[in-house]
């Protein structure tokens, strides 16, 4: 089944009816906390929300029904969202899933939050994660792991996984995510939702905390593939407060199914490329049918599917797990018992930024700091950091000459499906999960996930990965896949 | 040949990133580090003689802009996010004194999540 809607309709619909004033904002938050209390979304049970302000969401619902606003666009009036935990919000704590941020609320609103406010949107409650984003599991967070909605016996995927699982249980149609090397799609694909991550640059990074600032992007989880374009539409552009956001026009994202003529056969302009080092041999043959059967719908549906080829794929973790440390063991230096949150005073400065780092910092992010200290550090520099840099480059030429050749490409989001809570030890074995999305962070390209089918119940995400800025073209392919799936993408 | 990280290469690099560790646990950080380090040795082996590294996503680098414009929009009141204010100034607990006397600004617990910041007229720095 896919996730049950809010009053029986999509965000777009809450909205459009919220908007009209034919749907009281207030009916619509209200459910949306009675569906958070009846699944156990806070820690009782699935742990996918951290905090939440039940009282500040209802009168923020109640302002907007007292000023309905007609004559403003408000495309998400009225729409409950949950917030990934490391996204700067003013009225709810923003930790990070860490103890070092515990109780820290922000002095400002990240702009992607302050957009979805301006659109209507009311914030509901802040997403569980991976401690400072450093997972795949949504198991490292210092405020207990998050279980899956689908299987509470399972992880949500990671590092985004509160915010999946807030989806995935009809909690909200739509929430924000952030991604680094798969933090949206991971999460997305083990809780049979859609993620985007957008081009690096298409959404403002201001008030996302930073881990991998070159890789960092916020990113939208959705039920449904219009959801998710409504979302993204409402937070990308430009914005001054970050000056890596792209001066790139933000095209139209909506209706993403409008037909270029022949309705039938909606892809027929298009061409998709399924890249042979993302169907390798080890890939379940049970996921591998919903894949191919994935492809198969693409193809009925007038695209030309082609076999491509990215050969330096197998090299995305490697390089990603010496790049993102490293800028990670700069960005988090900041959490030294002085500027924010925790202080563990110790005998002198020194003391107090060792306590309070070593008390404050769980296993995974202490494993990453010392890493990229590690591949920094003199003697080391050349051979690890450096040349992690040239080998990026070639991974997104790999994109650059297969986009010369086809619009997007087709490749599952995950190598497994979501695994059992407390199976995966080995860090670089979870590392691994990222092995079919990270290739997109490191090329900066966006990419999405998209509910595909199930095996033994537990949802297979398909991935669609387009060139820089190419979301329009993505989020058409994904809707048409979506729409030509049905239930199928449930069952 | 790769050198194998050891429990001295651990201790050099928590003290370079700040990070006080228990004896007891680095041993089995130097082994996590050296096993996840042994999967990165692939790297080596990729020709890259004609690569130009990237430090970032997009040919045009990071933009620059004016240092000008408006400040960041804060939420609320400066004196609603400071732990304490005088004349203006947020109040912060001393982290070391001038006169050689390290540490007198807090005691060292260990057990607070915080310190309290000092009342006006206290060792503030």
């Amino acid at each position: 089944m896919s996730p049950t809607p809010l009053l029986g309709r999509t965000a777009a619909a809450l909205a459009e009816a919220v908007a009209a004033g034919v749907l009281p904002a207030g009916d619509v938050v209200r459910a949306s906390l009675d569906r958070a209390r009846a699944v156990g979304a806070g820690p009782e049970w699935l742990n996918a929300v951290l905090w939440t302000d039940a009282d500040a969401a209802l009168e923020e619902a109640a302002r907007l029904d007292a000023a309905p606003g007609a004559d403003l666009p408000r495309p998400l009036a009225g729409v409950p969202v949950v917030v990934k935990d490391n996204i700067a919000t003013h009225r709810l704590p923003t930790t990070c899933g860490s103890r070092m941020l515990e109780g820290y609320v922000s002095p400002y609103e990240a702009t992607a939050v302050a957009r979805l406010r301006a659109a209507g949107a009311v914030l509901v409650g802040k997403g569980n994660m991976d401690e400072f984003a450093m997972g795949s599991s949504t198991e490292h967070s210092a405020y207990g792991a998050t279980r899956n909605p689908i299987d509470p016996a399972r992880v949500p995927g990671g590092s985004s996984g509160g915010s999946a699982a807030a989806v995935a249980a009809g909690v909200v149609p739509i929430a924000l995510g952030s991604e680094t090397g798969g933090s949206v799609r991971q999460p997305a694909a083990f809780c049979g939702v859609v993620g985007i991550k957008p081009t690096y640059g298409r959404v403002s990074r201001h008030g996302l905390v930073a881990y991998a600032s070159s890789l960092d992007q916020i990113g939208v989880l959705a039920a449904t593939v219009d959801d998710a374009a409504l979302a993204l539409e409402v937070i990308a552009g430009r914005d001054p407060l970050d000056a890596t956001s792209a001066d790139h026009p933000v095209p139209r994202l909506r209706p993403v199914d409008a037909p270029d003529g022949d309705a039938a056969r909606p892809l027929a302009a298009l061409s998709v490329g399924v890249p042979r080092e993302y169907f390798p041999p080890s890939l379940e043959p049970r996921m591998r049918a919903r894949l191919d059967r994935a492809v198969d719908h693409l193809r009925e549906l007038g695209a030309t599917v082609r076999d491509v080829s990215l050969p330096h794929t197998a090299l995305a973790v490697p390089t990603y797990y010496v790049l993102a440390p490293a800028e990670a063991s700069s960005n988090l230096a900041r959490f030294d018992g002085v500027r924010y949150g925790r202080r563990i005073a110790g005998d002198g400065v020194q003391a107090t930024y060792e306590r309070t780092r070593s008390q404050g910092f769980g296993p995974e992010v202490t494993r990453r700091i010392l890493l990229g200290t590690y591949v920094l550090s003199a003697g080391y520099h050349e051979a690890y950091y450096r040349k992690a840099q040239e080998v990026r480059a070639l991974i997104a030429l790999d994109f650059a000459n297969v986009f010369a050749d086809v619009d997007v490409l087709f490749t599952p989001t995950t190598p497994t499906l979501a695994f059992p809570l407390g199976a995966v030890s080995d860090p670089y074995e979870m590392y691994l999960s990222d092995v079919f999305t990270a290739t997109a962070n490191l090329a900066g390209v966006p990419a999405m996930s998209v509910p595909v089918g199930r095996v033994d119940g537990l949802p297979v995400g398909g991935q669609l990965i387009a060139p820089y800025f190419g979301e329009p073209v993505m989020l058409r392919v994904a809707a048409a896949l979506e729409r030509a799936l049905g239930e199928e993408a449930h069952r | 040949m790769r050198k194998q990280v050891t429990e001295a290469d651990v201790r050099h690099v928590a003290a370079l990133a700040r990070l006080g560790l228990d004896a007891a646990r680095i041993p089995a950080l130097a082994r996590e580090l050296d096993a996840i380090l042994d999967h990165m040795t692939v790297l080596s082996r990729v020709k890259t003689e004609d690569v130009q590294p990237v430090t970032g996503v997009g040919a045009g680098g990071t933009p620059l802009r004016a240092d000008d414009g408006e400040q960041y929009p804060l939420a609320g009141d400066r004196a609603a996010f400071a732990p304490a204010m005088r004349d203006g100034f947020f109040l912060v607990p001393r982290l070391a004194s001038h006169g050689g006397s390290a540490g007198a600004g807090g005691p060292a617990t260990g057990a607070a999540p915080a310190d309290e910041p000092r009342a006006p007229g206290g060792g503030t720095s």
